[in-house]
């Protein structure tokens, strides 16, 4: 570029530049522009002192402010768990029909319960706590190990044959494949399957109430109600946790199934069993 | 020609967007230096700044007893407890579309006024042309008028002009913490919030809403002025799509002015047609875009009117009618320049407009009401009522009391160990005046259906009462059973009904029950 070239329309000077005949002006940028230019460069350098920026070997600069998003969430954990520290203090002291009886705890309780419940409990109950086979649905109403809050809260801490804790609930229905007839079993099922109101062929009960109270009454009891201190299941109600279908309970007197539930109050502690009991106690089924 | 000899000065101005000087695409700003104007037009934008600005400023102070539980603040905005209030009137947020209708009521009611008479928005109730012109008092009051404030820029720093210039811009910062400060008492209890500010208490948000609007008034009333309205506002440029031949705008009659004559005698005597236009420039200098209105309708004017009575006070002083310049409808315009010019034959010839006597021809178009009612401004007015009239439907005839209702999806339903059938809803009562109240929730339908409620202590029945506290919504959990024998079907619908017993209020929600298939 040689010398300065005006533009005639304008009175401005070209860069020097020039594309196809084009040539470009060379108007200044405005000065309040350029200003903000330079101050978002200072900005910038300032920001990158202040705060963690240039990357090192190993890690990177802290920046003089000491600011880490790390500490953030540290810092907004540590506000959230004093925002509730009264809460939980009280549902520490507190039983479980305490808490229930106190409105405002019971809603404290019962989200931190279903927050409990949906990292430790869903993969077995659902996450609508609605179960499958062999996994009790916790919402309806019928509980072999007791439906009152605190019964639920032991069952929870305790857990379901769980051989590690000495309080554990445990019952077991023996192998009756072993002990007795096909037909006999046959009979029996038939039989079991009157008790609820399921469809059943009566010409193949036989000897089946004779059967069962010589075989299960000690458990099921001569009525079928069972017995909760034996952990023995209700078999004259709707709800069946192995299937109510013939093979079902075929099945089921054959070859019993057992499930476990792990002892939880090792793990999340006694106030979080204690929420987790509200929660459960709030679907609707505690008694 | 009712010349009485007297002489008017000329006013050495220059408008900002002369048509004669041809301007770069980029010109640095020329400052303007408005004249005071006095008039009618004058002495009602002083009224209009009076009263908005006393809306502005005293609104939040009014008072407006709502009982025990609500904020005696007539008009709130409680953004915390998502609740305004305005007088009588209480808007919960799924009733925000009350504000959106007057949203559409405000849209429609510019158009009607830009129609009919134009930018009179821009020129004497825009926050912008009010706060100027408050901001110009000041520097008058300060620096003097005109003339003064001219030989003040342009003279060398001094500790005179340092202490002036000092006070004005002090002025005018006060002025911006007081617009700042009024805004935020509409969002807070006014008399507490002041002690609070004033003892350094106030939440943060308050001193950072304070000084972001502070810098806005400060810079946009006081440094940036009418370029605000020609560079960063949209509104002239949508203005121009609203406006037609019937819409009032501020003109220069130039059918009567042209041509212009600085020295009217002499022209007369040698024999020259002279327009009334003494070329005193008072229009402009008044004018605080800094435009010359005798160039034509233009995108920076205001319609402010100021030049009107710029104009009208050397037209008194020279004896001759009002309305040189005025507002006149662009039909009126070109209807009294063709008579000027004879339908464009002749250059513009004052004499035909006036008779033999020298007074201005009686058939001469002039403003009228039939002017702004026209088919255009009725639609305009029909569409703004309707709005106004459904807006005001829907607020008397809201519900006060409300009932939601979620089904439980997960499970849908439960088998009791009965064979029952039993679903789960929330139920979330709104209670929206500011008073408790007892409000009883019964199932319709539903033959066998009973409820029970989680932390209502009662047996499953078909209705259970809840207390609802002032202005608040209630979350019940239900639970609804309906025994085996009762169950018709996988879907069964039925109603919540929720009824205040003493006002006899009402509300229903129209559920379902889930069963499983047969």
């Amino acid at each position: 570029m040689s010398g300065k070239e005006i533009d005639e329309v304008s009175g401005v000077d070209t860069t020097g530049h020039e594309w196809d005949g084009i040539k470009e002006l060379n108007n200044p940028l405005p000065r309040w522009w350029v200003l903000t230019f330079y101050a978002t460069i200072v900005w910038a350098l300032a920001y990158t002192i202040a705060y963690p920026a240039w990357p090192l070997i190993h890690s990177a600069t802290s920046g003089v402010l000491g600011y880490s998003s790390r500490g953030d969430i540290k810092n907004e954990l540590a506000a959230a768990q004093a925002a509730k520290r009264d809460y939980v203090a009280a549902v520490e002291a507190k039983t479980v029909d305490e808490i229930l009886a106190d409105e405002t705890l019971r809603q404290f309780a019962s989200a931190a319960g279903a927050a409990a419940f949906k990292v430790n409990c869903i993969q077995c109950h659902g996450t609508g706590a609605a179960g499958s086979a062999g996994f009790p649905n916790l919402n309806d109403d019928d509980w072999l190990w007791g439906g009152k809050p605190d019964e639920i809260r032991a069952t929870i801490a305790h857990g379901v044959r769980f051989a590690e804790d000495d309080a554990t609930r445990t019952s077991e229905m023996p192998a009756f494949g072993t002990i007795l007839e096909p037909a006999q079993i046959r009979q029996i099922a038939q039989y079991v399957r009157s008790l609820s109101g399921s469809e059943q062929d009566m010409s193949a009960i036989g000897d089946g109430a004779q059967l069962f109270v010589a075989n299960c009454a000690v458990c099921h009891r001569e009525t079928g109600k069972g017995n909760r201190e034996l952990g023995a299941p209700d078999l004259t109600d709707a709800i069946w946790l192995y299937g109510s279908g013939e093979a079902d309970i075929l099945h089921q007197i054959r070859t019993p199934r057992h499930g476990v539930m792990p002892a939880w109050a090792g793990r999340l502690g006694d106030t979080t069993v204690k929420e987790l009991a509200v929660y459960v106690y709030s679907l609707g089924g505690g008694q | 020609m009712l010349d009485v000899g007297t002489t008017i000065e000329r006013l050495d101005a220059e408008p900002v967007n002369s048509a004669k000087v041809r301007q770069p695409l980029y010109a640095p700003r020329k400052k303007i230096f408005p004249k005071r104007a006095e008039g009618r037009f004058r002495q009602f934008k002083w009224l209009v700044m009076l009263v908005t600005l006393g809306i502005y400023y005293l609104t939040p102070w009014l008072r407006w007893d709502r009982g025990a539980y609500a904020p005696d603040q007539a008009v709130l905005v409680d953004l915390a407890n998502r609740r305004f209030y305005f007088a009588f009137i209480e808007i919960w947020p799924q009733e925000f579309w009350l504000v959106a209708g007057l949203l559409v009521m405000a849209g429609f009611g510019l158009f009607l006024v830009t129609s009919a008479v134009g930018r009179a928005w821009c020129g004497y109730t825009c926050p912008q042309t009010v706060w100027v012109d408050l901001f110009l008092v000041v520097e008058r009051w300060i620096e003097g008028d005109r003339n003064a404030r001219i030989k003040l820029e342009a003279a060398p720093w001094s500790a005179h002009k340092l202490a002036l210039r000092t006070a004005k811009h002090g002025i005018w910062i006060a002025i911006a913490i007081a617009t700042g400060g009024a805004w935020i008492f509409y969002f807070a209890d006014a008399p507490k919030l002041l002690g609070d500010l004033v003892t350094g208490s106030a939440a943060p948000i308050a001193y950072i809403t304070i000084a972001v609007l502070t810098a806005t008034t400060y810079t946009f009333g006081g440094l940036m002025r009418e370029q605000v309205c020609t560079y960063m506002c949209p509104w002239p440029r949508i203005q121009a799509a609203m406006l037609d031949e019937s819409s009032l705008t501020v003109t220069y009659n130039d059918w009567r002015g042209e041509p212009r004559a600085r020295h009217s005698k002499k022209a007369t005597a040698a024999g020259q047609s002279v327009g009334d236009c003494v070329d005193c420039n008072a229009c402009v200098a008044v004018c605080p875009m800094g435009i010359d209105i005798r160039d034509g309708q233009q995108l920076e004017c205001i319609t402010c009117a100021l030049c009107i009575d710029a104009c009208d006070g050397v037209m008194d002083k020279l004896g001759r009618e009002r309305g040189l310049i005025s507002y006149a409808t662009l039909s009126d315009y070109n209807f009294n320049m063709a008579i000027a010019t004879a339908g464009g034959e002749v250059a513009v010839d004052p004499a035909r407009v006036r008779t033999a006597q020298g007074i201005l021809r009686a058939d001469l178009a002039h403003v009228g009401w039939r002017k702004v009612v026209r088919p255009r401004t009725l639609v305009y007015f029909g569409a703004w009522s309707l709005v106004g009239l459904l807006l005001l439907y829907g607020l008397l005839s809201r519900d006060r009391l409300q009932v939601n209702v979620l089904h439980d999806r997960n499970p849908q339903f439960v088998v009791l160990s009965d064979g029952a059938i039993r679903n789960g809803y929330t139920v979330k009562l709104l209670n929206k005046i500011p008073e408790p109240r007892t409000v009883v929730v019964t199932l319709h339908g539903l033959p066998g259906g009973e409820m029970t409620a989680i932390g209502i202590e009662q047996p499953a029945d078909r209705s259970f009462a809840v207390r609802v506290e002032p202005d608040r919504l209630k979350t019940v959990k239900v639970y609804v059973a309906q025994p085996a024998a009762d169950v018709a079907g996988s879907i069964q619908p039925f109603r919540f009904v929720v009824e205040d017993k003493s006002s006899f209020e009402t509300d229903s929600y129209d559920a379902s029950f889930e069963a499983p298939n047969p």
